[in-house]
């Protein structure tokens, strides 16, 4: 079924309402900024947080335009508000959004305004964030770590086009705004697992939409009012990424990229990255994700004329690299 | 009080209890997947066969590769149990007019946009409030309700497949029967097993075309079509149901396209229930189905030569009783889920004598 063919009323009305943050400039450009670091890795291939943290900043300040860290994130949170950080985890340690990176940012919420109680770490499920290194928390004066499995789901279903959740209470009830926070990775079924696909985590049905690599379902779930109204910005970890297995950890086919890359636009920052996993994989002699019939299609849809959550278009994509 | 919380108040309460996700008591080993490297496994059971990742789930969403093996996680997690009349299957040539132990685990491998158990099908496990409820008690939870079947159903029996089997095994010991309900997307290997434990089996036929079941089943009707022809050559009871939804599957040459497949491919004696479709969870744009499309599929599926042709959600209806198809007198007259009267002897017609195919016995609540 073709997503205008089953667009209501109340989905074009509530597609038009939604997403103050993310919306794109009719006609500018969305942006996508990559920072990187060769020197990031310490000896022994740790994390050097220092300089993750100077990366971060080089990267917020130029999406923003701003000189500093701490006015750059105040164009993306207020003082008082609660902020989510959706991570990646079911991959546990070596391919989820890693510790010392949502260090940095909550270091950065806080110097923003965003007291420390009201900062929640997110995934589906509390076994997956403590397999990729977090300590599971609800106390209510410190930062919050919570899987949906405990915060729980919506009672109403949400509904776009091919797709039908409940949504994460964390996200439609705690959260004030949510910073997307992805991995740069391959993905078995829908191709490439960044921004967009990182959505799933927060319905409670992600199973259901993996059929036809993921598309239309990706792109619809991202329609969700509940989640196109709270997400404003996607930083994706790209400090270890992976080009081929995913989303498993597979040490074999996961290179240091050793950077982020960053955007307000979760469309184009996805098909940013999935042109970083296709160069790799062409340089390491794999075939492109087309040939293995599982090119990511949605990214396409969720650009289309019916979802216009942003562009795919390299003509509208200003990359910058710092 | 709507009707999905009507429903969830029903449950035994004992199923209060959430189960803990990780509670060993309802994991076991699945009984057909494949292994391939990587610590990734191909699912066997239905013909969906899901590639899954280590730490991954299914599209069932109620089974898991835990390090290369793969498991159900539904073995004897109860996430409804009722006790209904066998006719609410719908089930017309079974043990009529006695009830059945009626149980769900969560999940379903396909997700039809017309589900009225959304609530517990298209939800995993840890997401539903569930009571620990092993093979042997069940039987014997059936046999202290005087029901002398297990119904498995509300969700997708497929995916609770192993304690199906399970559960069958430990309801024969008791002289329990087992029926399952189910849409039939299956391979034929566990089919065939499922058929050697199992006394009947339903068939949720979602349509007659594969364009209704990619759009709105999300599923394919050749493998389901499979599963019928198993069911024949396995003599396992059968009976069809066919949803009617308006404009979606309410063609004549749907219906007729339906009824001489069946007939030529299952005989005319498999008992064929349309039943009447209402507005639920992502199809709420559509109107319940008329009466008189509803009597005109049966209308034609009688003309192409079907004995037993029902109509299901029209309490009342003529088309509820069963009819014998030589001296066209009732011999089991129905409303809405009671059985009224049982003219049959031995599963004979009491009239002309004519064998009324089913498995009969003697009724509880006529």
């Amino acid at each position: 079924m073709q997503p205008s063919a089953v667009t209501s009323r109340r989905n074009l009305l509530k597609a038009c309402l939604a997403a103050p943050w993310q919306a794109l400039p009719a006609e500018g450009k969305s942006k996508v900024v990559i920072a990187r670091d060769a020197q990031l890795r310490g000896t022994g291939g740790s994390i050097d947080s220092s300089r993750l943290l100077r990366i971060l900043d080089r990267a917020v300040q130029s999406l923003h335009n701003c000189d500093s860290p701490e006015d750059a994130w105040r164009r993306v949170v207020r003082p008082g508000e609660v902020i989510g950080l959706k991570v990646n985890c079911l991959a546990g340690r070596g391919a989820s959004t890693s510790v010392p990176l949502v260090e940095a940012i909550c270091e950065r919420l806080q110097q923003a305004g965003v007291s420390p109680k009201n900062i929640v770490i997110w995934d589906r499920l509390n076994r997956d964030l403590e397999s990729a290194g977090f300590r599971v928390s609800s106390r209510a004066d410190r930062i919050r770590y919570l899987g949906n499995d405990a915060a729980g789901y919506e009672n109403d279903l949400a509904v776009y086009g091919e797709a039908g959740s409940l949504v994460s209470t964390t996200l439609t009830r705690v959260c004030d705004g949510v910073i997307n926070l992805p991995v740069l990775k391959d993905h078995g079924i829908v191709g490439v697992t960044m921004a967009l696909k990182n959505m799933f985590g927060a319905i409670h049905n992600p199973n259901k939409y993996h059929t036809n690599a993921g598309d239309p379902y990706v792109a619809d779930v991202n329609m969700f009012a509940e989640i196109r109204q709270k997400v404003r910005l996607t930083i994706c970890d790209a400090i270890t990424a992976q080009y081929e297995g995913g989303p498993s950890y597979m040490p074999q086919w996961a290179w240091p990229y050793n950077g982020l890359l960053v955007a307000r636009d979760p469309v184009a920052l996805d098909h940013t990255g999935w042109q970083i996993l296709e160069r790799k994989r062409a340089e390491k002699g794999m075939k492109p994700l087309r040939e293995l019939q599982r090119e990511p299609r949605y990214i396409a849809t969720a650009a289309d004329a019916v979802h216009r959550l942003g562009t795919n278009d390299p003509k509208r994509i200003e990359l910058a690299e710092v | 009080m709507d009707r999905r919380v009507f429903l969830q108040s029903l449950a035994i309460p004992c199923l209060a209890a959430r189960a803990a996700e990780s509670d060993a008591r309802f994991t076991v080993e699945a009984r057909f997947y494949e292994k391939l490297p990587y610590k990734k496994i191909k699912c066997k059971l239905c013909p969906r066969e899901c590639v899954i990742d280590d730490r991954e789930r299914g599209y069932c969403g109620v089974r898991e590769n835990r390090g290369g093996a793969y498991y159900s996680l539904v073995h004897s997690r109860v996430c409804a149990a009722h006790v209904d009349p066998v006719e609410k299957k719908p089930l017309f040539h079974f043990l009529p007019g006695t009830m059945a132990f009626s149980v769900a685990t969560a999940g379903c491998n396909v997700n039809c946009k017309m589900c009225q158990n959304w609530d517990i099908s298209q939800v995993r496990p840890e997401q539903v409030s569930s009571t620990f409820l092993p093979p042997k008690t069940l039987a014997g939870l059936a046999r202290q309700n005087q029901c002398p079947s297990i119904a498995y159903t509300y969700s997708e029996p497929i995916v609770f497949y192993e304690y199906v089997l399970d559960s069958a095994e430990a309801g024969r010991a008791e002289g329990v029967k087992s029926v399952v309900i189910s849409g039939g997307y299956i391979q034929e290997q566990p089919l065939q097993e499922l058929c050697r434990r199992v006394d009947a089996i339903k068939i949720d036929l979602k349509a007659f075309s594969e364009k209704f079941y990619k759009e709105v089943v999300n599923g394919e009707l050749k493998p389901v079509l499979n599963s019928l022809l198993t069911l024949r050559k396995q003599g396992v009871w059968n009976e069809i149901v066919y949803l009617v939804i308006p404009t979606l599957n309410d063609s004549d040459a749907e219906f007729r396209s339906l009824a001489g497949w069946v007939k030529s491919e299952l005989g005319p004696d498999v008992p064929l229930h349309f039943s009447r479709f209402h507005p639920e969870y992502l199809l709420k744009n559509l109107p319940p189905t008329p009466l008189a499309t509803l009597e005109r599929a049966k209308a034609i599926c009688d003309a192409e030569g079907l004995h037993y042709v029902y109509l299901g959600n029209v309490p009342g209806h003529p088309a509820e009783n069963t009819w014998c198809p030589k001296c066209r007198r009732v011999v089991v007259e129905r409303a809405g889920f009671t059985v009224r009267a049982l003219h049959l002897d031995g599963g004979k017609c009491q009239f002309c004598h004519q064998t009324i195919p089913g498995i009969w016995g003697k009724a509880s609540r006529v």
